[in-house]
């Protein structure tokens, strides 16, 4: 992203022009795609994108690699079955939809922050195999437990409100309600990161014995941090809830939060873009891998993809882009600035050894 | 594939422009089964059922090609609407067969409801409330259920082995609770006993068994076992070096060929072990003999069992049911499959395992298998079929109304007191 | 100076006290009331002696973690792929030649070797990036699951316990006096007991190869500081690859003697990769003493989770690891 934002003003208006083509793309999208790229590719992504997101947001800024991201996530799809409506007759206590919305996300932010109390006493390394244990100790808890969570059988049933004469699980509406709010927090990081609070993370992510000497509570940056992740992963966790109809363990599975990892990272942790690079070419290999290869092995494509990026391109597709963009325009571009240095190359401080 | 983003966006706009081909003289048939994953096996020879019956007919009915494409799920609920939904919004199938596991088959049934012009037709999914209650119109179950599998089983242990009061130890979630109510429903009406506080209900994908075992009761006359595939091989071997001694009843997964052919030491603790379920390898009727027979020359050395699992059994017998009703109405699916689901709903049909129907509410009415297992003449450990359960239905022969008063399946149904 | 002697002698006698306490619950015949309370006295004794044999199966699996961990700062979240991968290859050996013992010897020597290979192909390139190296072992678990699948299936597989171990034997613990007066004993099953047994050899061997041999040395003086030993002309190199072998060795040996237990399938990669980070969370990373501990707190938790509120067992073994962290953050034995 900081590459980006350097050169925006090279452009009219300060709008890079491929920016501008993305946004009338993703807006103008259902237009042209049938129902079910609307729908099980785009909005799916979408939902995918803004969870890993939400860890980007975690590791890229604040570099703590938290797995539980998808358990946060899960837990707002579960109180959505749990506090609203289900067809499964346990639980369901049938409150309105808006108000068990703000509660499934608040409740999520809350998980997520508990968990950063529980993982930011410790540093760096540690964070990954806390949160990792807790998502799998979720995991068998919600499969085990029936008087709350339904235990192996989870909730069916869940569906958005029919709103100003739109059902919003159809496919357009959809589209746009996952598209809107993913804009909405993909701008709140990008900004966020440059506001008191982002910069304040950077700065623990980069030094946090300074950061401490300098009178700043690191405990607390990081805290808040996972409190906004929770509102993002949670947010998402709704509309993953809307989206499939039901909620089960398999969503908190152990597959399921390192597919969330493998996005991010795959995508590039270094801009708020990445994640949703790295959910669109997952999603459309989890469709069409079976098409092309045996879909017996996508694992191992997954695997092998994910270990590819981490081994030789760590800024993800997202550096492996802006390399060839960069090797395209070089030598335009340095006729015209003169030296500049490779964008691929440029990293914000301290981040080329965390990813 | 993931080289550039760029690219991946752009093969997203051409997919998306490109809308799927419909010849008029092929029929697009989906197959869902679960090929990845821990139940990679069990789809794949699901899968093989599909193919048999393709290859039976020629992949050929009412005239027209029949295309098969498949679909992959990893058994969790969400995986399998994806995989269908793919399959119905994108490949356009109008012929779903699938799935294979009872939570799938409570989502894909809820879908169907979505799409009443593409008719889905069970692979070997078991839940009870697939079909029993809220069923959609256009799902049909040519297969059983987990109750109706347990078919003569209670009676058995009751009248021949005189057991009177039992413990059970099954896996925690709904196919053992079917299996549960489907054994115990029968038995307790007899006048049999399970109290609740003998039922161990443990975690699925457990391995340990040792404190279970030990906290199991003695005062008893048998345990009911319903475990399956790995779980059941540790609670067998662990049982038998514990030095238990308990008699056992299995569920239909609990002593099926996986686990009687793996190489735990459980020799001693299954024998004589009574089971009941939709197949059984050693029935000597010609119709079953020949679909063995079937399936080896098919798949002996290219990945195939022994012998056909209940996956091969039960995605065959819903495929064929397709393509017989196919036939019947001459491949015309014109009017959103109309006439097929009617041909569907009214067929009736001998399979390996002998006649199928449908209830009114489109589950299978077929029959069942009760078998022992014994030591075959090689040492193998076999189930040797000791009965069979003519023309099983959902309800037990009871009548709908009052079979919805027993309650859905749960850890305390039947109270059994 | 008074205080902490004081503090010091009630924590003694609280512990002799608990101590006391459990011996009469193991050796004494259970008077009615408490059978009333908390059942029979069967159920309690084996469950006891099944947490600690888990625990002792734990610690084989983990103590390799932590060790790895200690010295490299490495998380190896591959490491419980190492321990299926053990089990399988374990498995393959035994049936071929018919030895369990020669299975569990080049199952413990594969997974070394490729222990050594991760660590000079993988992590050499990328040392002090303790993330990515995390990460790419996260990438390698993916893999090799699914490898392993293709190979081995989704089946079950269970060794042949050797001949002298198999079976139970009669424990000298009455479990209850019948009405004849006839003492009941208790059975329990000789292989568990040899996997405890098992469990203490390999921590003291571990420990005398720590304290009383020089490569020892070495590595604990890698732990504390990493800079002076390299400075002080050992081949850290080699220590590193040595440390990454005995680590990886320990979980492919685990995969055996653990296969032998219970069983190896799909999915136990992931279980005994918990296993080990919630040991060593709550034991300390880096200790092998704190491994020990952790790893019977943990099986203990697990086998009385699941004889007495199977649907809570987890979150018992969570509320220890979270309470572990609020109190002390680095792990019971953990320094930093």
């Amino acid at each position: 992203m900081f590459g980006i934002e350097r050169n925006s003003s090279r452009y009219p208006l300060g709008i890079n022009p491929a920016v501008l083509l993305a946004a009338v793309f993703l807006i103008a999208y259902p237009l042209f795609a049938s129902d079910f790229f609307t729908f099980q590719i785009g909005a799916y992504s979408l939902i995918l994108g803004t969870i890993a997101l939400s860890l980007t947001m975690l590791a890229g800024y604040g570099g703590m690699v938290s797995l539980a991201q998808m358990t946060v996530a899960g837990f707002a799809a579960y109180l959505m079955a749990i506090l609203g409506t289900n067809s499964v007759g346990v639980m369901g206590l049938g409150w309105p939809w808006w108000l068990t919305v703000v509660i499934a996300i608040l409740g999520a932010a809350l998980l997520s922050t508990f968990i950063g109390a529980i993982a930011a006493r410790t540093e760096g390394i540690y964070t990954i195999m806390i949160t990792l244990a807790i998502a799998v100790a979720f995991f068998y808890f919600v499969r085990q437990n029936y008087q709350i969570f339904n235990g192996f059988t989870g909730f069916a049933g869940i569906k958005p409100p029919t709103l100003f004469g739109l059902y919003w699980r159809d496919p357009t509406p959809f589209y746009y309600l996952a598209l809107a709010i993913a804009a909405f927090f993909f701008l709140a990081v990008r900004y966020g990161a440059r506001s008191t609070f982002g910069l304040g993370l950077q700065a623990v992510r980069d030094n946090p014995r300074r950061v401490r000497a300098l009178g700043i509570n690191v405990f607390l940056h990081r805290i808040v941090a996972y409190f906004y992740a929770g509102i993002i992963a949670g947010t998402a966790g709704v509309l993953l809830v809307w989206f499939n109809g039901r909620v089960s363990p398999g969503i908190v599975g152990v597959d399921m939060v390192i597919d969330i990892l493998v996005i991010a990272v795959v995508g590039g942790m270094r801009a708020p873009i990445g994640p949703f690079l790295g959910a669109i070419a997952f999603v459309l290999l989890e469709n069409f891998a079976i098409d092309l290869i045996d879909r017996e092995r996508f694992n191992t494509v997954i695997g092998l993809a994910f270990l590819l990026v981490v081994l030789f391109s760590p800024d993800g597709l997202l550096g492996l882009w802006r390399r060839i963009e960069s090797k395209i325009r070089l030598p335009r571009a340095s006729a015209r600035l003169g030296v500049r240095a490779n964008r691929g190359d440029w990293h914000p401080a301290g981040s080329s050894e965390r990813m | 594939m993931l080289k550039c983003a760029g690219k991946t966006l752009l093969a997203a706009a051409v997919l998306a422009v490109a809308s799927p081909a419909v010849a008029q003289d092929t029929i697009k048939m989906g197959g869902l089964a679960t090929l990845e994953g821990a139940f990679a096996a069990p789809g794949q020879d699901g899968i093989r059922g599909i193919r048999m019956a393709l290859e039976e007919f020629n992949h050929t009915a009412g005239g027209k090609k029949i295309e098969l494409i498949t679909g992959s799920s990893d058994a969790s609920p969400a995986s399998a609407i994806r995989a269908t939904r793919k399959l119905v919004e994108q490949d356009g199938v109008q012929i779903m067969i699938g799935p294979l596991s009872g939570s799938e088959g409570l989502a894909v049934k809820d879908y169907a409801k979505t799409k009443p012009n593409v008719t889905f037709i069970n692979g070997t999914s078991a839940a009870q409330d697939t079909t029993l209650r809220k069923p959609a119109p256009n799902f049909f179950r040519f297969s059983t259920e987990g109750a109706q599998w347990m078919a003569g089983l209670g009676e058995y242990a009751y009248k021949v082995k005189k057991y009177r009061k039992v413990a059970v130890l099954a896996e925690d979630y709904s196919f053992p609770y079917t299996q549960v109510f489907g054994f115990l429903e029968p038995f307790c009406r007899l006048g049999g006993k399970a109290s609740v506080n003998a039922r161990f209900w443990v975690p699925i994908g457990n391995k340990d068994y040792s404190s279970v075992i030990a906290a199991l009761p003695d005062d008893v006359d048998a345990i009911y076992v319903a475990l399956g595939g790995a779980d059941a091989i540790n609670f067998l071997s662990q049982y038998q070096q514990a030095g238990g001694e308990l008699p056992l009843i299995g569920g239909s997964i609990t002593v099926d060929q996986t686990v009687l052919g793996s190489k735990g030491k459980i020799r001693k603790t299954v024998i004589g072990t009574p089971s009941a379920g939709p197949i059984s390898d050693t029935w000597d009727d010609p119709r079953w003999k020949a679909f063995v027979a079937q399936y080896k020359k098919m798949f002996a050395g290219k990945g195939g069992f022994p012998s056909p699992s209940l996956f091969a059994h039960g995605y065959y017998i819903n495929t064929k049911a397709a393509l017989l009703a196919l036939n019947q109405v001459k491949g015309d699916l014109s009017d959103g499959g109309k006439k097929l689901r009617a041909a569907l709903s009214s067929l009736k049909f001998e399979s390996p395992t002998g006649m199928v129907s449908l209830d009114p509410r489109r589950n299978a009415i077929a029959d069942m298998f009760l078998t022992e297992v014994v030591e075959g003449p090689d040492g193998n450990l076999v189930n040797k079929t000791i009965g069979v359960t003519k023309q099983v239905s959902q309800t037990f022969g009871v009548k709908y109304e009052e079979f919805l008063k027993y309650g859905p399946v749960s850890r305390t149904n039947p109270p059994c007191k | 100076m008074r205080k902490p002697m004081q503090r010091r002698t009630i924590l003694i006698l609280g512990i002799v006290l608990f101590a006391a306490a459990l011996l009469w619950l193991v050796f004494a015949v259970w008077p009615d009331w408490l059978i009333d309370a908390i059942g029979r006295k069967k159920t309690f004794v084996n469950t006891l002696l099944n947490g600690i044999t888990l625990g002792g199966l734990y610690f084989l699996v983990a103590s390799g973690f932590t060790l790895v961990f200690g010295l490299m700062r490495n998380v190896n979240l591959a490491h419980g792929s190492m321990y299926l991968l053990g089990g399988y290859i374990g498995y393959e050996v035994a049936e071929a030649t018919g030895s369990w013992f020669f299975g569990l010897a080049v199952a413990f020597l594969a997974i070394a070797v490729s222990g050594i290979l991760l660590q000079v192909a993988i992590f050499r390139r990328m040392e002090g990036d303790e993330l990515r190296q995390t990460l790419v072992t996260i990438g390698i678990s993916i893999i090799a699951a699914d490898l392993m699948l293709a190979t081995w299936t989704g089946t079950t597989y269970q060794f042949d316990t050797p001949d002298g171990l198999y079976g139970a034997i009669v424990l000298p613990v009455i479990s209850v006096v019948k009405s004849s007066g006839a003492p009941v004993f208790i059975k329990y099953p000789m292989y568990r007991l040899t996997v405890l047994g098992v469990a203490v050899v390999v921590g003291i061997g571990l420990w005398l190869f720590l304290n009383r041999t020089r490569i020892g040395m070495m590595i604990r003086a890698g732990v504390n500081d990493r800079e002076m030993l390299a400075a002080s002309g050992v081949n850290v190199h080699f220590v590193f690859a040595l440390v990454f072998a005995i680590g990886a060795g320990l979980a492919g040996f685990a995969g055996v003697v653990g296969g032998t237990a219970l069983s190896i399938a799909p999915g136990e990669d992931i279980r005994y990769l918990l296993a080990s980070l919630v040991v060593v969370i709550v034991g300390g990373l880096g200790s092998v003493s704190g491994a020990a501990i952790g790893a019977l707190l943990i099986g203990l938790a697990e086998q009385f989770g699941l004889a007495y509120f199977p649907t809570y067992g987890v979150v018992l073994t969570f509320l220890i690891m979270v309470g572990v962290l609020a109190i002390r953050p680095q792990g019971i034995m953990g320094t930093r």
